[in-house]
């Protein structure tokens, strides 16, 4: 584990490969918020987590909860480049009897701390295993990740309330800040804007940074961990689709797998990042 | 312990509980007084959660819990664990078979004055029908601590069904003894069955009393494990009797009415009336005059017996 950027990068470009071969292999899932993703997985797995894909239930690991659950595909492919489990499984996602489900699935994948899917729920059970932590009085740190029109369910305003009430500063949550939902820009479909400012009259520490950038990432997931008495929520300013031109900032692709000429022609985008 | 609500009961066994198991933590949603989760957030106020009133957001952070080894007990109203959370029941706890057990009081029409909006009479059929949920409709005091232990003791999500008013004890006899899925056989009878839940099993067994003054020898079984049901005993009970009578504080759809039926249309077709709340909401009133004015009663529950029985001869 290392916090050498150009290596993460490196890992960031295997990971954006690795979706956009798995999705299309699957002809089902979702391209445009896994690839605005990346960098902030690649960074929790590979520069910060304290975890060992030896032991994915190591009781005291760090926890991570992709409350976005269809942003799977981006968090198999850093699972399975840290070691989680073999990358051929990739391949098999969202088929019959594979472990890689549609969304995540605690009990099928090496490495997945909790089962989501439907937005909302996840960043409740981060805070349940973060009060876990606390009654304990563990030291492991609880992460979670949200979508911004996650924001639109209103149970993501409960937990938010109960993050700051128990003091959760052993929990930090990101929200992939990319703009898009469905059917469209969030400010249209219904506005959750202004994120920070929501959170912060929440009651929590609250930290705004470009989402494709690895120091920015470090520094706010540094900065979360020196707070005492509030969990922090990092809003991360990202490009939906990011690294494939024909995808970046267009919502079509929130859950449209790529035809074969669409994939390669991605990739190579993709590899011309390396 | 003449007389008290299977809501007491959970309150005191939770006590219990917590001293002797230091991983049982318990949730509630402002309803700590009325569920009786107080006692334990008293004696354990550090493993005892308040979500403020957030129903859904409380079942996923029960689930959060116990993927860390606790064992989350989370309480509210039935109406509210199941209507309101159900799909955070369904996703967060049943789909990855968490260890969490939904304790939710004031269930159907015995709540009373509050009125429909507060009377789950739905409860059973939609946590009867989530994969790895198992589902347990304690009849008395007795039986509720023995269900809780039960629970707490078992891996995986469980939903107890627990009521507001006070109830006969039923069950407070040497030698009783609560299994998960395995149905009771209070009265052994050879004429008609009947198959009840919670606190319909008293006015069962009342029913049952009167129904030898008129020649029918009734037998009574408690079915406190409506999920997984216990088809042997019901099969078994109808090959002998070749009628029933199943009777709930909930709504004929999905209960264990329906639930009965399920195993008898399969294995052993026999009539079977169904006494419950027939298909309406309930509305205000005192605890009995509700029962009373929606037929779930020992006199009502006499006269499906007769119907199925005499159906049954002719």
């Amino acid at each position: 584990m290392s916090r050498d950027i150009e290596s993460l990068k490196k890992v960031a470009v295997n990971v954006r490969q690795d979706i956009i071969e798995m999705i299309t292999e699957s002809a089902s899932g979702h391209p445009g918020g896994s690839l605005s993703a990346v960098e902030i997985l690649t960074a929790l797995y590979f520069g910060e987590m304290r975890i060992n894909p030896e032991n994915p239930k190591w009781e005291d690991r760090d926890r991570f909860v992709l409350s976005k659950g269809h942003g799977a595909p981006a968090l198999y492919s850093v699972l399975a480049e840290r070691g989680f489990f073999d990358k051929k499984e990739l391949m098999t996602l969202r088929k019959i009897g594979s472990m890689l489900q549609g969304h995540p699935n605690m009990n099928e994948t090496p490495g997945i701390d909790m089962s989501t899917g439907s937005l909302g729920q996840g960043i409740s059970a981060a805070n349940g295993m973060a009060i876990a932590g606390k009654i304990d009085n563990k030291d492991y740190r609880v992460y979670a990740l949200l979508g911004d029109g996650e924001l639109e369910e209103g149970e993501v305003w409960e937990a938010a309330m109960t993050a700051a009430h128990y003091k959760l500063d052993n929990l930090t949550a990101f929200i992939d800040h990319n703009g898009l939902q469905i059917d469209g820009p969030i400010t249209s479909v219904m506005s959750p804007e202004p994120v920070s400012d929501k959170f912060r009259a929440f009651g929590w520490n609250v930290i705004d940074i470009d989402g494709h950038n690895f120091d920015e990432i470090f520094k706010a997931i540094d900065m979360a961990k020196s707070v005492k008495g509030k969990p922090t929520m990092i809003v991360a300013k990202t490009v939906k689709g990011k690294g494939v031109s024909f995808m970046e900032n267009n919502a079509a692709w929130h859950g449209t797998a790529p035809n074969k000429e669409q994939c390669e022609k991605a990739l190579s985008e993709i590899r011309g990042c390396k | 312990m003449a007389n008290s609500a299977t809501r007491e009961a959970y309150g005191k066994t939770l006590v219990k509980l917590g001293e002797e198991n230091k991983n049982i933590v318990v949730l509630d949603a402002d309803l700590s007084k009325s569920t009786k989760t107080a006692g334990f957030a008293k004696a354990y106020p550090e493993r005892f959660i308040n979500m403020g009133i957030a129903e859904g957001d409380m079942m996923a952070t029960a689930a959060g819990l116990s993927t860390c080894g606790k064992i989350p007990f989370a309480s509210t109203f039935a109406i509210f664990a199941t209507g309101r959370a159900f799909e955070q029941i369904r996703n967060s706890i049943c789909y990855p078979n968490l260890n969490v057990k939904v304790a939710a009081t004031h269930a159907g029409l015995t709540v009373g004055e509050d009125g429909a909006s507060h009377q789950a009479i739905e409860d059973l059929s939609l946590m009867r029908s989530i994969p790895n949920m198992t589902v347990i409709c304690p009849s008395d005091d007795v039986e509720t601590e023995a269900a809780v232990r039960a629970a707490a003791e078992y891996y995986g999500p469980v939903y107890i069904r627990l009521g507001r008013s006070s109830v006969p004890t039923i069950n407070n006899r040497p030698g009783y003894k609560f299994q998960i899925g395995k149905a009771v056989v209070l009265k052994e009878g050879c004429d008609v069955s009947i198959f009840a839940t919670g606190i319909m099993v008293s006015e069962a067994l009342k029913a049952a009393d009167a129904l030898k003054e008129k020649g029918i020898d009734a037998e009574v079984i408690n079915i406190h494990t409506l999920k997984p049901i216990d088809s042997e005993a019901i099969i078994k009970s109808c090959k002998k009797t070749g009628c029933a009578v199943t009777c709930e504080e909930h709504s004929i759809i999905g209960g264990l009415g329906s639930a009965v039926m399920e195993v008898l249309s399969e294995e052993c077709p026999v009539y079977v009336k169904r006494i419950g709340v027939m298909d309406k909401f309930g509305e205000s009133g005192k605890p009995n005059e509700v029962l009373k004015a929606y037929g779930l009663t020992s006199e009502n529950i006499v006269r499906a017996a007769e119907e199925v029985f005499s159906k049954k001869n002719n």
